[in-house]
């Protein structure tokens, strides 16, 4: 009982998370966010009792997407406000 | 014998669990970057190593694993916390409580200087 | 020897939600990487404490992988940042 009461929490969590990094405006902080939700599901499949599904979702998420991401957003920009200005201005 | 490393366990665990605890609710509390820096950096270190290290007396046959992360998280932690901090004040970010002193500023007006001249 | 797991668990799991709340109300980028930080390290010890739960010695490897590469991450935040990546 209280192990599905803690898996039910951990999804409201979970989701709330992805809500906060799909709606803000700054990208760096979804970056974030994403690194946030690696943590959390890293630790969903753990109790679900798949090792292995967890070890390859710590290692891709917490180190490989954040620096791809972060790289991304060096190359082109951080505010997401700013490409829709400059769409319209093109348009 | 194994019973006094049970209690030496579960002792360090209890010790690891209220440090870590404590480290989450200095993040919660303090008033600027850099104090909440210290407060998660230092009392998160001192609960986790403490805590696994538990376990580890708990377990005697997994010690060595347990000693390589123990390792691993105290050279780790200081680490990234040490160049969040330096990325934060070279950023601009001025502290919220004023302390009288502040070398880091002289320190990089001089390489500043001596990167100009 | 049960109810001090519980109540290490209970510590635990409420700091890592105060660290998440920091996430949420953090005024600036380096409030949210602190919180990041110290959610990493309250989970990885909670996968050690859950490996013994369990009793299985192949569980402690994913906390040996987060302890390694929990880092990484926050290094190139903080680079990012300072403006020399």
């Amino acid at each position: 009982m209280i192990y599905i009461a803690i898996l039910i929490i951990m999804g409201v969590l979970l989701l709330a998370t992805a809500i906060f990094a799909v709606t803000h405006r700054d990208l760096l902080f979804a970056v974030i966010a994403t690194g946030i939700i690696s943590l959390i599901l890293s630790l969903f499949f753990y109790l679900l009792q798949a090792p292995d599904v967890a070890l390859t979702e710590a290692a891709i998420g917490i180190a490989l997407t954040t620096i791809i991401f972060v790289i991304t957003i060096r190359n082109t920009t951080r505010d997401e406000d700013e490409i829709i200005d400059k769409k319209n201005e093109k348009l | 014998m194994t019973q006094i490393m049970e209690y030496i366990g579960m002792a360090l665990i209890l010790i690891g669990g209220i440090f870590l605890f404590l480290g989450a609710l200095g993040i919660f509390r303090m008033p600027d970057v850099y104090t909440r820096l210290q407060a998660g950096t230092k009392a998160s270190t001192l609960g986790a190593m403490s805590s696994i290290l538990g376990v580890g007396f708990l377990h005697p046959d997994w010690f060595f694993k347990i000693l390589i992360i123990v390792i691993f998280i105290g050279l780790a932690n200081p680490l990234s916390s040490h160049a969040l901090a330096r990325s934060t004040y070279r950023a601009g970010v001025a502290p919220k409580l004023k302390s009288g002193v502040d070398y880091y500023k002289k320190a990089v007006k001089k390489q500043i200087k001596k990167l100009i001249s | 020897m049960n109810i001090i797991f519980t109540i290490s668990f209970t510590l635990m799991a409420i700091g890592a939600i105060l660290s998440l709340i920091r996430f949420v109300k953090g005024p600036r980028s380096g409030d949210r990487v602190v919180a990041l930080d110290t959610m990493s390290i309250i989970i990885t010890s909670a996968l050690v404490l859950l490996a013994h739960v369990f009793d299985r010695y192949i569980y402690v490897d994913v906390a040996l992988v987060y302890a390694v590469l929990g880092f990484v991450g926050v290094i190139v935040i903080a680079r990012y940042i300072e403006g020399a990546l």
